[in-house]
């Protein structure tokens, strides 16, 4: 049985493993964007980081292999159709009569022939790559913390994977949590600290797998995870923090109006930075990894090739860590703003 | 120059004061733990802040 389980898991290894590596083969992609013409390896390089990095209505397996996925676009009403009648831009798709061209990752409506209509917007809903990854891994987490929590029905030690998640839920609740907020009112915010933190962290290692998809470097989803954050400060915020912002304590008059409009700002500053960081972190991180694989194919020295190698692999660690870090600097800033927004000022 | 020039060079002065910062802070709670090193937990938190903070000025200024 557990050999069984073992031999699957490395099968599916192998095979991802291979498919990553022809997927972030340069050479592959000449005929994909070029139409007719062959680029140079550096052009190719460039542009198969921007292909990376983009979110797409194609989930791609292996180069020239893509699972279409569904678009969803309101227009007067909803259109359902698979992203596959496109046809990767070749095609127009049509339902019920309106037509829909997808030109660079982007859905515009167009007439019959294929004109786009100028001032004719539609708002697109679509389960992009993106959209997929994050709805397997909400079913990931939902099904393994939910497997942890009745574990403690039959006993006070979890079985499997369970196993690695206490320690960093317990991670969480002492270090991240209990420090920042303080032992009196952690408790109501712990399940979104722990939601934002493993929904962050594992988003970050499937994007550091063979077939990762760039979630969290995206900035639609960091903005999300940030407004999150910044509503639940604003809406369980107790009087001490409306009265630092409004009308700080302890400071003389003009200072308090001079103060006024910058602790405004700042409210808005703090989930604004939490949003780049992520944001910029992972993107950052990704844009160099796949700028040194490029640069293995690109080396013409076996020398540097090993050099460049080597060079991936411990940035691909590196990233590792990153990861991890990015997870925990936004819960711990996030759990940061909670604590302002709770704290008792009994001293003063 | 162009302007683009200008941002690039400015671009490039904020990532090394950025760096600066953060050698200073890495560089202090190494002091710190030493000292201490029984406060490490508190000090590592209290450095990851900072760094984090002085990292966010860096990428609002690559990304602007």
């Amino acid at each position: 049985m557990m050999k069984a389980k073992l031999n699957i898991i490395a099968t599916l290894l192998v095979l991802f493993s291979t498919t990553a590596f022809a997927l972030e083969h340069p050479d592959d992609h000449s005929h994909d964007h070029g139409e007719g013409q062959t680029m140079d390896l550096k052009t190719e390089i460039k542009q198969t980081i921007k292909h990376h990095l983009k979110d797409a209505h194609y989930f791609e397996l292996y180069h020239g292999l893509a699972m279409p996925l569904p678009v969803i676009i309101w227009d007067n009403g909803i259109h359902l159709f698979m992203s596959s009648s496109f046809d990767h831009g070749h095609a127009l798709a049509s339902s019920n009569g309106n037509y829909y061209n997808l030109d660079h990752g982007k859905i515009y409506k167009t007439d019959s022939e294929g004109h786009v209509l100028e001032n004719q917007s539609i708002i697109d809903f679509s389960i992009t790559k993106n959209v997929l990854v994050i709805i397997l891994m909400c079913a990931f987490l939902l099904i393994s913390f939910s497997k942890l929590a009745r574990s403690y029905k039959k006993g006070p030690i979890p079985t499997g994977f369970g196993r690695i998640l206490e320690p960093l839920v317990l991670f969480v609740r002492d270090d991240i949590a209990i420090p920042n907020i303080g032992e009196k009112h952690y408790k109501k915010y712990m399940s979104y600290l722990l939601t934002v933190f493993f929904f962050i962290w594992f988003l970050n290692l499937s994007g550091m797998m063979p077939l990762g998809i760039n979630v969290t470097g995206s900035i639609v989803v960091t903005f999300s995870l940030a407004l999150i954050t910044y509503f639940i400060t604003q809406f369980t915020a107790n009087k001490n923090y409306w009265g630092h912002i409004f009308w700080m304590p302890g400071v003389p008059v003009p200072m308090k109006i001079i103060l006024l409009p910058i602790e405004l700002l700042g409210t808005i500053i703090k989930p604004f930075s939490l949003m780049i960081r992520l944001y910029a972190n992972i993107t950052a991180g990704h844009v160099v990894l796949m700028s040194l694989i490029g640069l293995i194919y690109a080396a013409q020295h076996w020398l540097a090739n090993g050099a460049f190698f080597g060079l991936t692999l411990f940035l691909g660690v590196i990233e590792l860590l990153v990861a991890f870090l990015q997870a925990y600097i936004f819960t711990m800033l996030t759990a940061l703003y909670f604590g302002s927004a709770v704290e008792e000022h009994d001293d003063h | 120059m162009d302007a683009e020039t200008f941002a690039m060079i400015g671009k490039g002065l904020i990532v090394i004061g950025a760096g600066l910062g953060i050698g200073k802070i890495g560089g202090s709670a190494m002091d710190a733990i030493a000292r201490q090193p029984e406060a490490t937990a508190k000090i590592q938190t209290a450095m990851i802040i900072a760094a984090a903070l002085i990292e966010g000025i860096g990428f609002a200024a690559l990304f602007a």
